[in-house]
C-alpha cells in the first residue's frame, strides 16, 4: 500500500451471497480487525462509494443492479470480489440461477478467496485495492496533464484574454495594483458567468 | 368541500440502500411521512440450490446446505444431516447429540450478539454497536477452535459428527461464556434502562398476539408476542436432558423484541454450561449409515431466526428426490409487513431489522 492522498471509500453490496462473507466484512469495520485504520469508511451510497466490496456470485436478477451500482460509481474505482462465490461461482456454480462470478458482469481488481473468506484475507484484499485505488487515481491524474479536458480550456484562456488588457492599462500606476487585480477577477467571473 | 386526503406516494426501497442490511425490496405505498401499504419483492439472491440434490450425492449435499446461510450454517448442515437421519431412521451417539447442541447454542449466541449489534446500529448508538461486536468475535474464536472455522464449520455429518471436543477445550469455552455474560450484562443496563434507546423501540412495530398467530410468526418474532413457540421444546438432540424455558414478552414492540434476544443470548450461555457438565464421558461420534437413502421425512428445528422446516424424499439411491427448506425469515415476512402498516417512515430501517432478517435464507 502506497501513499494515499484521499480516503477511499468502501461500499458493500451482497450479490447472492449466503451471509457468511458478509458478516466478516462487517467484522472486518469493528475494532477487533479496525479496517478504519486504514483510512476507509463504509458507506452505502454508490456516488460517493471509491471501492465496491461485492460479495456473491451474480445471478439473473441483481445482475443488472450489480452493473448499475459499478456505472454509479465516480471514477477512479476498484472492485473487490470477496469470497469464492464472488471470485467463480463457488459451490453454487452448477445452480441454474447462477451465471458465475462477479467478473461475468463487471471487471474486478482484487480477488479474496474463502468461504467464508476471513477478516484477515479480507483486510489483506482491502489494503490492496487502497493500493490499486491510488494507482488508478495518479494515471487519471497524469492522463489530465497530458490532455486538458475540452470544455474547461477555452474558459481559461477567455479569462485571460480579459484580464490581460486590464492588467496592461494598469501597470503604470503601481499602487492601484490591487484594485485591478479585484477587477481582473471579476472580468474573469463575467466569462464563466456568460459561459 | 372534497375531504383533504394525504398525498399517496410509492418509494422503491431496496435492494441496495444505505440504511438496509440485506437486498430485499420493498414497494412502499406512502401517506405523507405514514407507511400505508407494503409490497415485497424477492428473488436477488436465488441460488437454486435445492435443485442441486440431483447433482450431488446425499453426503455432498450437506456441505451445500451449510450455504443456505452463513449466519446460522451450523443449525442448517445439522437439520439436512438430522432429516436424513430420520429417513435412515438411526438414531446418533450421545455425545454427539450433545455436541450438536451445544454448537447450535453457540451459533445462537453470535447470530444473537450479530442482531443486537445491528439493532444498535440501527437507532445511532455506535458504541454500543461495537462493544457488543467485540464480545461477539470471543464466540467466533471459540467456534474456530472447537471446529477449524469461524463460520461455516462443516462439522455434521450424517449419523454424527465429524469432530470431537477434548477436556481442554470444553474448559476454554466455559471460560469464554462466563467473559460474554459478564460482557453481556455490562451492556444489559444500556439496551434496557438507557432513556434514548427506550425513546427509539418502545410502542414501535406493534404486532399483536392474534396478528402474530394468524399471520404465522416464528422464532423471536413471534415470543416477543408473548406466544411461546420455540422447537427446542420438542427435545431435539440432547435438549430432553436440559432444563429450558421459552423467553417470552408481551410488550409485542421492537423493544420486546431486544429483550427477547438478549435474555436468549444469557440463555444460550446456560445451556452451553449444562451441556458442558453433562457431556457424556463416550467418545463415540458417529452411527454409521449403510446404503442409500429410501422414504421421506420431514424436520422442524429451532434456529436463531424462528423455525425452520426441512423435507427430504430419497428414492433409494445416492441421489435425493426433493430436499426443501422453509426459513424463517421467509415466515415473518408477511407479518413484517403487516406490523410496517401505520408506522412512520423514520422507523422503516429499524422495523426491518426487528425480524433479523436473512434473505439468503429465505430466497436460497
Amino acid at each position: 500500500m502506497g501513499k494515499v492522498a484521499k480516503s477511499p471509500w468502501i461500499m458493500h453490496y451482497d450479490a447472492s451471497s449466503c451471509n457468511g462473507c458478509d458478516i466478516e466484512v462487517l467484522a472486518c469495520l469493528t475494532p477487533v480487525y479496525d479496517a478504519e485504520r486504514f483510512g476507509v469508511i463504509n458507506c452505502g451510497d454508490p456516488f460517493q462509494a471509491d471501492i465496491l466490496l461485492i460479495t456473491g456470485g451474480v445471478n439473473k436478477q441483481n445482475a443488472p443492479i450489480v452493473k448499475q451500482l459499478y456505472d454509479q460509481m465516480a471514477e477512479p474505482k476498484v472492485v473487490c470480489a470477496i469470497g469464492v462465490c464472488a471470485c467463480t461461482g463457488g459451490i453454487f456454480k452448477e445452480c441454474y440461477n447462477i451465471l458465475g462470478g462477479v467478473d461475468t458482469v463487471i471487471p474486478v481488481d482484487v480477488y479474496i478467496p474463502g468461504c467464508a473468506a476471513r477478516p484477515q484475507a479480507i483486510l489483506d484484499g482491502v489494503v490492496k485495492a487502497v493500493g490499486i485505488f491510488q494507482q488508478k487515481a495518479d494515471e487519471m491524474d497524469k492522463n489530465k496533464k497530458m490532455k486538458p479536458a475540452p470544455q474547461a480550456a477555452p474558459v481559461e484562456e477567455k479569462a485571460e484574454e480579459a484580464a490581460e488588457p486590464v492588467v496592461q492599462a494598469a501597470e503604470p500606476v503601481a499602487e492601484a495594483a490591487e484594485a485591478v487585480e479585484e477587477k481582473a477577477v471579476e472580468a474573469g467571473k463575467e466569462v464563466v458567468a456568460n459561459d | 368541500m372534497a375531504e383533504t386526503t394525504a398525498k399517496r406516494s410509492i418509494i422503491p426501497y431496496g435492494p441496495q440502500h444505505p440504511v438496509l442490511p440485506e437486498p430485499i425490496h420493498l414497494d412502499l405505498v406512502l401517506e405523507d411521512e405514514k407507511i400505508v401499504d407494503v409490497l415485497p419483492n424477492v428473488g436477488f439472491i436465488h441460488r437454486g440450490l435445492e435443485k442441486l440434490v440431483q447433482k450431488k450425492d446425499f453426503n455432498e449435499m450437506m456441505y451445500v446446505i451449510e450455504r443456505v446461510c452463513g449466519i446460522c450454517s451450523f443449525v442448517h448442515g445439522m437439520g439436512y444431516c438430522a432429516t436424513i437421519e430420520k429417513v435412515f431412521d438411526v438414531e446418533i451417539p450421545d455425545r454427539a447429540k450433545f455436541l450438536r447442541t451445544m454448537w447450535s447454542e453457540m451459533s445462537r449466541i453470535h447470530s444473537h450478539m450479530l442482531w443486537l449489534g445491528l439493532l444498535a446500529d440501527a437507532f445511532g448508538f455506535e458504541s454500543l454497536f461495537y462493544q457488543v461486536w467485540r464480545s461477539r468475535e470471543q464466540i467466533l474464536n471459540m467456534v474456530e477452535l472447537h471446529t477449524g472455522s469461524r463460520l461455516i464449520s462443516s462439522v455434521n455429518k450424517v449419523g454424527g459428527v465429524l469432530k470431537d471436543v477434548d477436556d481442554d477445550k470444553l474448559k476454554i469455552l466455559s471460560k469464554t461464556v462466563d467473559q460474554i455474560e459478564e460482557d453481556m450484562l455490562r451492556v444489559q443496563k444500556v439496551f434496557f434502562e438507557d432513556y434514548s434507546v427506550q425513546s427509539r423501540l418502545k410502542g414501535i412495530g406493534i404486532l399483536t398476539p392474534e396478528n402474530a398467530h394468524a399471520l404465522g410468526a416464528v422464532g423471536p418474532f413471534a415470543r416477543a408476542s408473548g406466544i411461546p413457540l420455540d422447537l427446542r421444546m420438542r427435545g431435539d438432540n440432547a435438549m430432553p436432558y436440559i432444563d429450558f424455558e421459552p423467553i417470552t414478552s408481551n410488550d409485542c414492540d421492537c423493544f420486546a423484541r431486544c429483550y427477547v434476544r438478549f435474555m436468549e443470548v444469557l440463555q444460550s450461555i446456560d445451556i452451553i454450561r449444562q451441556c458442558i457438565a453433562k457431556m457424556p464421558a463416550d467418545h463415540t461420534l458417529v452411527t454409521p449409515v449403510k446404503g442409500n437413502p429410501q422414504g421421506e421425512a420431514f424436520m422442524r428445528l429451532e434456529q436463531p431466526r424462528g423455525e425452520v422446516v426441512y423435507y427430504a424424499k430419497a428414492n433409494g439411491t445416492k441421489y435425493l428426490e426433493r430436499f426443501r427448506v422453509r426459513t424463517p425469515t421467509f415466515a415473518n415476512l408477511i407479518p413484517l409487513c403487516e406490523t410496517l402498516k401505520g408506522e412512520s417512515f423514520a422507523d422503516l430501517g429499524l422495523l426491518v431489522l426487528s425480524i433479523d432478517p436473512c434473505i439468503s435464507c429465505t430466497e436460497r
